[in-house]
């Protein structure tokens, strides 16, 4: 039983990891392609790293997978969030049919706020 | 259920390599810098999958050939491949955010 539920979560995160990856072929800007790749590709791989802990039980394997779990769940997003930042201050803007780009405003708003 | 892992692994191995292949498109053809720092991330954490998959067929030709002990090292071999991996690249994408703002590595 607990094989056959690790081989369906394995298959899910297969499935996602490759979702990801399209997505970070097909849209058409950086912040697109950041928010379908990231989000997708790591609950991808921690999904396959949760079936390997389904297939293996609570021995060292499974313990060390947990550990490998919580560390891409915190990484990748922090990775993810400086990449976006490091970009819009590298000066890619936004998609042209973007209405609103509140980090702009803000940092503007900032930069004024520290002139005066 | 050996033979099905088998077939399973090698299914996931080809679903993980066309998304590598993916990622390195946009590593090559990506217009501006940054999307290459994105595919170079998301190609780490792609790897992290492959030393999971690696893991299973690991631990299934070792107790195929018999000795349980050598199953369970291998296995965590694979998995402190993958530890060391996300550590790697997380380190490397926060330098090349900080390369990509344009200031020192110390800031």
């Amino acid at each position: 039983m607990n094989e056959i539920i690790g081989f369906i979560i394995i298959g899910i995160g297969l499935v996602f990891d490759l979702f990801g990856c399209i997505g970070l072929v097909r849209m058409p800007n950086v912040y697109t392609r950041l928010q379908a790749a990231t989000k997708c590709v790591t609950l991808g791989t921690c999904s396959i790293l949760f079936g390997v802990l389904c297939l293996s039980g609570f021995d060292s394997t499974g313990l060390k997978a947990l550990i490998c779990i919580a560390f891409v769940a915190v990484t990748s997003p922090t990775a993810a969030h400086a990449i976006a930042r490091a970009s819009h201050k590298f000066g890619v803007s936004v998609h042209k049919d973007a209405v609103v780009d509140r980090y702009d405003e803000e940092v503007d708003h900032h930069e004024e706020g520290e002139t005066l | 259920m050996d033979t099905f892992a088998y077939v399973f692994a090698c299914i996931a191995f080809g679903l993980l390599t066309f998304s590598a292949v993916l990622c390195l498109y946009r590593i090559g053809m990506g217009p501006t810098a940054p999307d290459r720092a994105v595919a170079i991330d998301i190609l780490g954490t792609l790897l992290i999958g492959f030393c999971a998959v690696l893991a299973i067929v690991t631990g299934i030709v070792e107790v195929a050939g018999g000795s349980k002990f050598v199953a369970a090292r291998m296995r965590d071999f694979y998995l402190n491949v993958a530890i060391a991996w996300a550590l790697l690249s997380f380190i490397g994408s926060i330098a090349l955010a900080k390369f990509l703002e344009g200031k020192g590595f110390d800031e």
